[in-house]
C-alpha cells in the first residue's frame, strides 16, 4: 500500500504504578483506513487511545500525525488537529439540551479555521449534524436535555460531537456497547458511510462480529501488549489471539 | 403486586409553553408572562431606594448590592463555570486597595479609580489565581480563601498602604442618591449581562467546562484560557465592589480583606438559590437585613444567624429563586399510581 500514513505510533509504553497498561505499542494508521482496536478486558485500549489522545501522558514513545511528531502537545491541541475521540463512558453536557452540545465544537478554534472565521447559525449546524446521526428532528429528539436521553441516543451524540468538529481521524472507544442488538444494526450503517467519505477510523470494540464487518485491519492487544495484527480473518486464527480470548484451555 | 398511591405531579403551564419562541408576542398575556417578572425586578431596584427612611437605611440598601454584587460572582463562577470560588474577600481587597490608593496618592477622581480598580484590580487578581486554574477539584477554592489572608498580612508586617490604619480621608459621592443608584444601576446591567452572557456561545464553553471540563477539551478547546476569561469577569464583578466600597466609605483598610465578604455571599447564594444569578441578589436582601436586625440579639446574634441558614439549607435546599420559578412555570397535582 502506498497511501499516506497518516498516524505513526512507535513503542507507546504507560505504566500505573506497577502494571503495564501499554507495552510498546506500534503502529500505523494510512489515510482512509479503518483500524481495529480489541482485546480483552483490562488489555490498554483505552489506556491507548488516551495516550494517543495525550489525555494520559506516555512513559515512553511517540506519536507522529502527518509526519510531525504531536506526542509531546497538549490534549485540547491533538483535538484541533483533527484527532478526535469519543468517551466510553459518556460524556455530554447534561445541563444542556442535545443540540446545544454540539455548539461547544461548533465554536472551537478548529471549526472557526475551517469555516474561515465565518460564524453561520451554529444551532442549525448542529440540528442538522443530530438528524444525520439519527436524532428525529420531527420528534424534538435533539431539543432534549441531554440528561433525559437513552443511552443509545447518548453514544450518537458523541460521535456527533466528534464529526461537528470536522474529524481527520475519529477515534471511537466502544460506541457499540451497551447497545441493544437494534441500535447497533443502524449504527453500523453510519460507520459505513463515514467510511465511504474516506474518513480514517480507529475503532475499539468487544463485539467483533459487528467490528470485523467495518474494519480493514486489526491490532489486538493482551496485557498492554500487541500480540497480533493484521486483516481480520488473519488475526481470528491467529494462535496468540485465540489464547487471550479463549485461555489455554479453551484450545482443547 | 399492584401498590396503590398517589404521587405529585409536576407539569409546566401552557402558557410557559406558549410564551416560547416567537409565539411569546402573539398576545399581551403571553408577553406580560415573560415581561412582568423582569418588570417586577426592574421597578423594585428603582423604588426600593426611594421609600429608605433614613440615610441609615439607605447605607444598608448599598451594603446590600454590594454583597449581592459578590453574590452574583460567586454564582456565576460556581454554577456556570464549575469554579468554587471564595474570593469574595480577595476581589474586594485588591479593587478598594487599588481605588483608594490611586485617589489618595496620584488624587485621581472616583470615576477613573473605579473603572480602573474594577479593569486593573481583576486583571491582578487573574493572575494571582492563574496557577491553579487547570486544577480541578478544591484546590481553587482554598487558593481563593488564602489570598486575602497573605494580603492582608503584607499590609499588616509591611506597613505598606497605610497599614493597620487603612487610608482615611478619600473622596466621597457627591449625594446618597448616586451611591444608592450607581451600585443598583450596575447589579441591574450585570444580572440581564451575564443572563445574556451564559447562553451565548462563549457561555456555553463555560457551562460545558462546569459539566465535563475533559469532553471541551476533547473538542480542541483549551479549557485554561477559558477558565482565565471567567475568572476575570468574575474578578471584575468583585472589584468593582470594592472600588465602590471604599469610596462610599471614604476609606480602606484591612477589614476589606475580611473573610465575612467571601462567606456571607455564599450564604446569600444558597438562600436565594443557586444558578439563578437572580437568586443570589434575593438571598442577599434577605440575609443583609436580617443580620441587622439580629443586632439587636446581642451576643447571640451569630447564633439566630446560623440557625436560620441551617432551617433553610435543610428545608429549601434548591434555594428561594429555583423554588418560586418553579411554581411560576409549573403547576402541581395529585395522582394515581
Amino acid at each position: 500500500m502506498n497511501e499516506e500514513v497518516l498516524l505513526r505510533v512507535r513503542g507507546l509504553f504507560k505504566s500505573f504504578g506497577g502494571v503495564t497498561a501499554v507495552a510498546n505499542v506500534s503502529f500505523d494508521l494510512r489515510k482512509g483506513e479503518t483500524l481495529g482496536i480489541i482485546g480483552p478486558n483490562g488489555s490498554g485500549k483505552t489506556t491507548l487511545v488516551n495516550l494517543i489522545t495525550r489525555f494520559v501522558k506516555q512513559d515512553l514513545g511517540e506519536v507522529f500525525f502527518k509526519g510531525k511528531k504531536i506526542s509531546h502537545l497538549k490534549a485540547y491541541k491533538i483535538a484541533e488537529m483533527g484527532i478526535v475521540r469519543t468517551f466510553q463512558i459518556m460524556r455530554p453536557f447534561y445541563t444542556l439540551p442535545a443540540f446545544k452540545n454540539l455548539i461547544v465544537p461548533l465554536y472551537s478554534p478548529r471549526v472557526r479555521k475551517i469555516g474561515g472565521g465565518k460564524l453561520g447559525d451554529r444551532d442549525a449546524v448542529a440540528i442538522d449534524i443530530l438528524e444525520e446521526i439519527g436524532f428525529e428532528r420531527d420528534a424534538y429528539v435533539p431539543y432534549k436535555m441531554a440528561s433525559s436521553l437513552p443511552l443509545g441516543y447518548l453514544k450518537r451524540l458523541e460521535l456527533a460531537r466528534c464529526l461537528a468538529l470536522r474529524p481527520e481521524v475519529i477515534i471511537c472507544d466502544e460506541i457499540f456497547s451497551g447497545l441493544s442488538m437494534a441500535e447497533i444494526a443502524t449504527m453500523v450503517p453510519l460507520m459505513e458511510r463515514l467510511q465511504m467519505e474516506g474518513k480514517t477510523i480507529i475503532m475499539i470494540e468487544h463485539r467483533l462480529r459487528e467490528l470485523f464487518r467495518i474494519v480493514d485491519h486489526v491490532v489486538v492487544l493482551n496485557f498492554g501488549a500487541k500480540i497480533a495484527e493484521g486483516l481480520p480473518e488473519e488475526v481470528i486464527e491467529h494462535e496468540e489471539v485465540k489464547k487471550a480470548y479463549l485461555g489455554k484451555k479453551g484450545l482443547k | 403486586m399492584v401498590t396503590k398511591g398517589k404521587r405529585k405531579e409536576r407539569l409546566d403551564r401552557g402558557l410557559k409553553v406558549r410564551s416560547e419562541g416567537v409565539y411569546a408576542i402573539a398576545s399581551w398575556t403571553e408577553a406580560m408572562y415573560l415581561i412582568a417578572p423582569r418588570l417586577f425586578l426592574i421597578l423594585a431596584m428603582v423604588v426600593i431606594p426611594l421609600v429608605m427612611p433614613s440615610i441609615y437605611h439607605k447605607r444598608l440598601i448599598c451594603l446590600l448590592f454590594i454583597y449581592a454584587l459578590l453574590a452574583i460572582s460567586f454564582d456565576f463562577l460556581t454554577n456556570y463555570v464549575g469554579l468554587v470560588c471564595l474570593g469574595g474577600a480577595l476581589f474586594m481587597g485588591v479593587g478598594g486597595y487599588i481605588a483608594g490608593s490611586l485617589n489618595a496618592m496620584l488624587g485621581l477622581p472616583a470615576v477613573l479609580t473605579i473603572i480602573v480598580a474594577t479593569l486593573g484590580g481583576a486583571a491582578i487578581c487573574t493572575i494571582l489565581l492563574l496557577p491553579c486554574l487547570p486544577l480541578r477539584g478544591i484546590y481553587f477554592a482554598i487558593v481563593t480563601l488564602v489570598y486575602p489572608l497573605l494580603l492582608g498580612r503584607i499590609i499588616e508586617a509591611t506597613r505598606i498602604l497605610g497599614g493597620t490604619d487603612g487610608m482615611p480621608g478619600l473622596s466621597t459621592y457627591p449625594s446618597p442618591w448616586v451611591d444608592l443608584y450607581l451600585v443598583i444601576g450596575v447589579t441591574a446591567f450585570l444580572l440581564f449581562g451575564l443572563r445574556r452572557l451564559v447562553n451565548e456561545d462563549i457561555g456555553l464553553v463555560f457551562r460545558g467546562i462546569k459539566d465535563n471540563d475533559q469532553t471541551v477539551t476533547a473538542c480542541g478547546v483549551n479549557i485554561t484560557a477559558y477558565r482565565t476569561r471567567a475568572v476575570y469577569i468574575a474578578s471584575a464583578i468583585g472589584c468593582f465592589a470594592g472600588a465602590y466600597l471604599c469610596h462610599l466609605y471614604g476609606w480602606v483598610g484591612l477589614s476589606f480583606f475580611a473573610l465575612d465578604f467571601s462567606i456571607i455571599p455564599i450564604a446569600a447564594a444558597i438562600v436565594g438559590g443557586m444558578g439563578t444569578l437572580v437568586g443570589p441578589l434575593l438571598g442577599s436582601a434577605i440575609i443583609v437585613p436580617l443580620s441587622e436586625i439580629l443586632r439587636a440579639f446581642g451576643g447571640l446574634r451569630i447564633v439566630f444567624y446560623a440557625l436560620i441558614l441551617i432551617l433553610f439549607i435543610a428545608f429549601r435546599p434548591e434555594g428561594l429563586m429555583n423554588y418560586f420559578q418553579r411554581k411560576y412555570a409549573q403547576f402541581e397535582h395529585w395522582i394515581e399510581v
